[in-house]
């Protein structure tokens, strides 16, 4: 296992510096074609040249390679490494710390995510199990279908229809009403309550982790069929274990590798979901500094925080690999 | 002497890989024939399809027209004569609607066809040659896999001051050629294996000719499958972007933007300006999931 | 052996199995006219049609067949872990020591299994959890029907790999199944039927995943623990030279039924089947060499669609008229055999 964790820590350095080079090289590229964003941001009313040349200058966008279309502009990316590497991730177009920003914010993101894991994983493996020793009768064809749709729902239709059914048309009457408990109303809000940072949050996280919810559902599903006809469930079996066994030790334990993996793939999906979560429900999350970062046009702030994501991202990631081979011996003395 | 045995081989491969597929398309025509959800699935993505390229089937009037919206009905409940209601801009909302229609699909198409292309080409090429070509292509997979979808296509999205259907596609196929190439290499692996390969060589028949021959034929089902599900993705992911502002942009009559204009308006009691354009992304997307869904049930041989 | 061995049968523990009547003097293990059918999309198939045979402790009965004979089918019907639907067992009796085990409540049925019948996998690779430690999984038997601690199914492990002949079994214990070698695998396979002493033993395939040398060796240990421990053996093979190295009497299956029963010394010497004489004469011989291999011309019926009458008629060089519409029953020949071919004298004569 020791040395199977060294292997995969090794093997992660040439993967983030891969994935933060192709994130520099593409995004050098598109400001190579269409021009820097600090132009982008004034418009036609640009300021003198000089103030122009100051902004450039402090968002790292003055280097001469910039102009150079289809260079990959290698030294600028050696400069922005060190930089990152000392956790600066750039300044907004007001001179703010884009790392400063980001981590004021990532509590509440943290959060969000916490319970949009914990509700798909809970929610998720369970109708997956149910599903899965229940093939083709009702609960399977209710599991299947109720999935299928939950996929469709992309999480900004699913979040904006979730505020208007439930926070408002549900949550509304019972926040103004004496007979319902307090945290009810809470759970079911239309925004982010610092008063309430756990429960008000429920709502978005369910939005959140909704379509993972059914993807884990349908893996777990199909992993615990086809586990179920395996081999060594017939060994166990033979061996005279009960039903409880069988399922809940022998099968289970396979069936969920590939959920964990799974897992770790949508941690990135989630980063991405919580932009539009957060932008709907009004959390004062990371999400919400790139939502509206976008309205205001401040590129170095989307660039920063994105990468900051991007590497949050390939870091859990990483546990999640780990968490993985924790779980399957074959993978780890390979 | 080269020449006739591979004359000789290809004669032979061609009954055998016939014979392959013939069952096997056959099988899966049976399965999906007396599949209920099917003809449901493949009805609505043929309604889809129809509106997209043809809108003015579903409804006479673009709203792009001169004169088609009056500022005057903006937000416009439902009435009788206009069971869709008004958008925030006074169209018709079931014309704005299926107007749209086309901005979606077709992105979702060409980017489906781009991704479908790259992933084959580049997924045989690591899985029939291996060794070295596999290692490079497999690492830059890796690598673009570090990059979550919506948060890459994001920064180069706001980047560009001009977003149209060559742009989106353009960044969608280059954040997207991934899994498709994965599941490529997969299936390529999986069928080089098999005997009929190893009985071509021995034919003395050359790569690029089993390649196109056996080894496409033989792997390319998953890859329909996952590309159909992409498509409704896809969908889902353009409105998504557009909704955040870094997708299409305004005046374009496009699904995320209706349903951006009607998310707060929603909550001040205008919820059709809401409920419709999302009904249209969520049943578009449905069907294309559906379709795809059917197809892996019918195509996987362990469910016979 | 030692303590922990012991508490196999003689166990503290009440469970189900001591409520069932066992009858000492009945044999260890009788099936009688089995039938399992499947439910296809092409129909039914009688997998196994009226199998039967007895079995005494400290005997080995062969059962022999192509692949889809459905003796597979038969053994996992004795142990019960048939996956029903689409399989049904549509008829027939297991008596184990005069207990029809197919009358029995799965609750009481799941532990006549490792406690007195256990069954051995062919590819020990699938059929071992790639997850859990074979240490661990040796153990489970002990843990899950006698109660022994985490430490006692350590030791019962250790114990068990001695017994198979598993160098330093101390330390592979903690072992996964993928880091043996095929035969030792097999032998783990091996152990972990013998986890709790029980009385039969079917073995499907033991050998067959495995290189021919190595076949040897796994099948001489499972000789060797047979004859120690006195065990009823049911070995399954399609392989002719297996059986005749170990087994005492030989069943010969065909299409979902037994065709031929003898004991090993007569079958070889003179078959009383048609289809058991053509795979004799298929085996390649050193004295025959240059010679023409016999081959069984055509292939087995689609068990959807079996001909109507002896079910090898199509193939049969014994044909005649009557075989294409009546069905053969098991004719008794002299010796204590039994063969289902109204020609058998020709057969057996020729």
């Amino acid at each position: 296992m020791g040395r199977y964790v060294a292997r995969r820590l090794i093997q992660f350095i040439p993967v983030i510096l891969g994935t933060l080079f192709l994130l520099h090289m593409l995004s050098t590229l598109t400001i190579q074609i269409v021009g820097d964003p600090v132009r982008a941001l004034f418009g036609p009313n640009a300021p003198p040249q000089a103030i122009i040349e100051e902004l450039q200058a402090r968002y790292n966008l003055d280097d001469p390679c910039l102009e150079q279309t289809g260079n990959p502009c290698v030294g600028l990316f050696v400069d922005r490494i060190g930089q990152y590497a000392s956790g600066d991730f750039g300044v907004n177009f007001r001179g703010r710390s884009v790392m400063e920003m980001f981590l004021e914010r990532f509590p509440v993101t943290a959060r969000l995510t916490v319970i949009a894991l914990a509700f798909e994983i809970v929610v998720g493996i369970t109708a997956g199990v149910l599903a899965g020793l229940k093939k083709d009768k009702l609960i399977d064809n209710l599991v299947r279908f109720t999935t299928v749709v939950l996929i469709a729902f992309p999480v900004f239709v699913f979040g904006s229809l979730a505020l208007l059914l439930v926070g408002l048309k549900i949550g509304l009457p019972l926040r103004n009403s004496d007979w319902a408990p307090e945290w009810l109303g809470q759970m079911l809000n239309v925004g982010y309550d610092p008063d309430y940072p756990w429960l008000s949050l429920v709502l978005p996280g369910i939005v959140l982790g909704a379509f993972s919810l059914a993807a884990i559902a349908r893996l777990t599903r199909t992993s615990l069929i086809e586990n179920l006809r395996s081999d060594y469930v017939r060994t166990a079996r033979a061996k005279g274990l009960g039903a409880r066994d069988i399922v809940g030790v022998h099968t289970l334990r396979n069936s969920l590798i590939p959920v964990i993996t799974y897992i770790g793939i949508d941690i990135g999906f989630l980063l991405g979901g919580s932009l539009v979560t957060e932008g709907i429900f009004n959390i004062p999350g990371v999400g919400q500094l790139v939502f509206l970062a976008i309205q205001a046009n401040d590129a170095p702030v989307i660039i920063g925080v994105v990468t900051i994501l991007t590497v949050v991202f390939l870091v859990s990631n990483l546990v999640v690999d780990i968490l993985y081979a924790a779980l399957d011996p074959r993978i780890r003395y390979d | 002497m080269t020449e006739t045995m591979s004359a000789k081989s290809a004669g032979a491969s061609e009954i055998a890989d016939e014979g392959v597929n013939r069952s096997l398309w056959g099988d899966v025509r049976y399965e999906l024939a007396r599949k209920p959800l099917f003809w449901v699935s493949l009805m609505l993505v043929l309604v889809i399809l129809t509106m997209a390229f043809f809108p003015q089937l579903w409804a006479s009037e673009s709203p792009n027209a001169r004169g088609a919206c009056d500022l005057a009905n903006a937000r416009g409940k439902p009435t009788w004569d206009h069971p869709f209601g008004y958008t925030t801009a006074g169209c018709d909302m079931w014309s704005s609607l299926v107007w749209g229609t086309g901005k979606s699909v077709i992105l979702a198409i060409l980017v489906t066809a781009g991704t479908t292309i790259l992933g084959v080409l580049l997924g045989t090429a690591a899985g029939y040659y291996g060794g070295g070509t596999d290692t490079i292509i497999s690492r830059i997979t890796d690598i673009f896999f570090g990059l979550p979808f919506i948060l890459g296509a994001l920064v180069f999205l706001a980047l560009f001051p001009e977003r149209n259907v060559y742009t989106l596609t353009l960044v969608f196929v280059v954040f997207g050629w991934t899994s498709l190439t994965r599941v490529m290499r997969g299936s390529v692996i999986a069928t080089k294996q098999k005997d009929f390969i190893d009985a071509a060589r021995a034919l003395g028949a050359s790569d690029l000719f089993i390649i196109r021959k056996h080894v496409i034929a033989n792997s390319i089902a998953p890859v329909i499958v996952l590309a159909t599900i992409a498509l409704g993705t896809y969908i889902s992911a353009e409105a998504t972007l557009t909704f955040l502002g870094v997708g299409y942009q305004r005046p374009a009559a496009s699904w995320g933007l209706l349903v951006a204009d009607g998310q707060t308006l929603a909550l001040a009691g205008f919820w059709h300006l809401l409920v419709y354009p999302c009904a249209f992304i969520v049943t578009t997307v449905l069907a294309f999931i559906l379709l795809g869904d059917v197809l892996r049930d019918a195509l996987d041989p362990r469910n016979r | 052996m030692t303590d922990i061995l012991s508490n196999g049968h003689h166990r503290a523990i009440r469970t189900p199995l001591d409520a069932l009547a066992f009858d000492e003097d009945a044999p260890l293990l009788e099936v009688r006219d089995l039938q399992v059918e499947f439910h296809t999309r092409d129909g039914l198939a009688h997998a196994v049609n009226g199998v039967s045979f007895v079995l005494e402790a400290g005997e080995t009965l062969g059962i022999l067949g192509e692949s889809g004979c459905g003796k597979s089918v038969t053994a996992q019907a004795i142990m019960g872990i048939l996956d029903t639907p689409p399989a049904k067992i549509a008829g027939g009796e297991v008596r184990y020591r005069g207990v029809d085990l197919l009358s029995l409540d799965e609750s009481v049925r799941r532990h006549v299994r490792a406690n007195r019948i256990a069954m051995i996998f062919q590819d020990a690779l699938s059929a071992l959890n790639p997850v859990f430690t074979v240490g661990w999984q040796l153990g489970e038997p002990a843990r899950k029907h006698s109660g022994a601690s985490r430490a006692d199914a350590r030791r019962r492990a250790v114990e068990l790999l001695d017994m198979v002949g598993i160098p330093a079994a101390k330390e592979r214990v903690s072992d996964y199944p993928h880091q043996f070698s095929g035969g030792m695998r097999q032998r783990v396979m091996i152990a972990m039927a013998l986890a709790l002493e029980p009385d039969v033993i079917i073995a499907d395939e033991p050998t067959t995943a495995l290189d021919v040398t190595v076949q040897a060796q796994v099948m001489d240990l499972l000789a060797g623990l047979q004859k120690e421990l006195q065990l009823g053996l049911v070995l399954i093979t399609h392989d002719m030279g297996v059986v005749a190295d170990v087994a005492d009497k030989i069943c010969v299956m065909y299409a979902g039924g037994a065709v031929e029963q003898a004991n090993v010394y007569d079958i070889y010497e003179k078959p009383a089947h048609p289809y058991t004489k053509a795979l004799l004469e298929s085996i390649p011989r050193i004295d025959q060499k240059g010679q023409d291999l016999t081959v069984i011309k055509g292939l087995p019926p689609v068990l959807t669609d079996r001909p109507p009458g002896c079910s090898f008629n199509p193939r049969c060089q014994y044909a005649r008229g009557n075989c294409a519409h009546d069905e053969p029953p098991l004719y008794d020949v002299p010796g204590g055999r039994k063969s289902a071919c109204h020609y058998w004298e020709e057969v057996l004569g020729s």
